[in-house]
């Protein structure tokens, strides 16, 4: 038996020439940055800077797979640098999320 | 990766920055209501129609929006044409900018570092790669995408087709011919 073709499985978000988000967090990721940026949180030209030094950071040899990792961080950069909110403030927030992981039954919501 | 995005995004809701609706409606659209097929369709009509295609050619942002296609960063866009001696390419040297509204999100190899680099230093090298086979004669011109300008390439129509549908004719538009990465 062969193994599924990730890209037949239902549910995968795709268009027309594939996959467009890997994973449901890229998406989540994706659309902040929008929403963020039609809120007048930060310009576009800064988005675009910003994003740019991270790639950079990740050096020559890069290969997009981990695109939307480099989203997110620039995403807590701008939105520390905006002071919209703390490194600790996200730190903290990221463990109470793995805490409620953690005491959630499996199949149930899970809330902070 | 997961829980740092919820951690951000329960913090931007709770500060009244982002409206959980407004993120599930932007999802939805990227995933199911754009995508290569919209630029496909500009081109398509291009080719079809001579006094769209002069609108495109001067003022790209407001004759992509004449069929429903706009941008949402305040990006201008650029419509950059092929003929028999010019072949232009697209890449974004800095970061990843891309015309979304009419080509959807960028493939994986459009925001990796050697695309990134080499479409500039060796386009004919790197347009080689994806099997095309540019002619001594035929130009190079590479365009470097920004927050502000994304290039959409308006590939030749290609010969033999005459008396075909704008449908049709969308259908032979593939994604890398509106990136430089193809010839149709």
């Amino acid at each position: 038996m062969t193994a599924p073709d990730p890209l037949t499985l239902p549910r995968l978000p795709r268009n027309a020439e594939g996959p467009v988000f890997a994973e449901p967090w890229q998406a989540q990721a994706f659309a902040l940055a929008l929403q963020l940026y039609a809120q007048g949180c930060f310009a576009w030209t800064e988005w675009a800077e910003a994003l740019s030094r991270r790639l950079t950071a990740a050096g020559p040899d890069d290969d997009g797979a981990r695109y939307y990792e480099h989203w997110l961080a620039t995403l807590e950069d701008l939105v520390t640098a905006k002071q919209l909110a703390a490194g600790a403030e996200l730190a903290a927030r990221k463990e109470a999320w793995a805490d409620a992981y953690r005491r959630t039954a499996h199949g149930r919501p899970v809330e902070l | 990766m997961a829980l740092r995005v919820k951690a951000l995004e329960s913090l931007m809701v709770e500060k009244g920055l982002v409206d959980p609706a407004a993120l599930d409606a932007i999802v939805d659209h990227f995933e199911h209501k754009v995508g290569p097929r919209n630029g496909a369709r500009v081109v398509a009509k291009a080719w079809s129609d001579p006094a769209y295609k002069a609108r495109l050619m001067e003022d790209a942002t407001s004759a992509i929006a004449e069929l429903g296609y706009a941008g949402g960063q305040g990006d201008h866009m650029v419509v950059v044409e092929n003929t028999p001696t010019v072949h232009n390419l697209v890449v974004c040297t800095l970061c990843s900018c891309y015309p979304w509204p009419v080509l959807g999100l960028p493939p994986v190899w459009y925001k990796s570092a050697p695309y990134r680099s080499r479409a500039v230093i060796d386009p004919r090298g790197v347009i080689g790669e994806f099997g095309v086979k540019l002619p001594d004669e035929v130009e190079v011109r590479v365009w470097d995408s920004t927050a502000e300008i994304r290039y959409l390439v308006l590939p030749e129509r290609p010969a033999g087709r005459e008396g075909l549908s704008e449908d049709e004719l969308a259908a032979l538009v593939t994604r890398n011919g509106m990136i430089g990465t193809a010839r149709l």
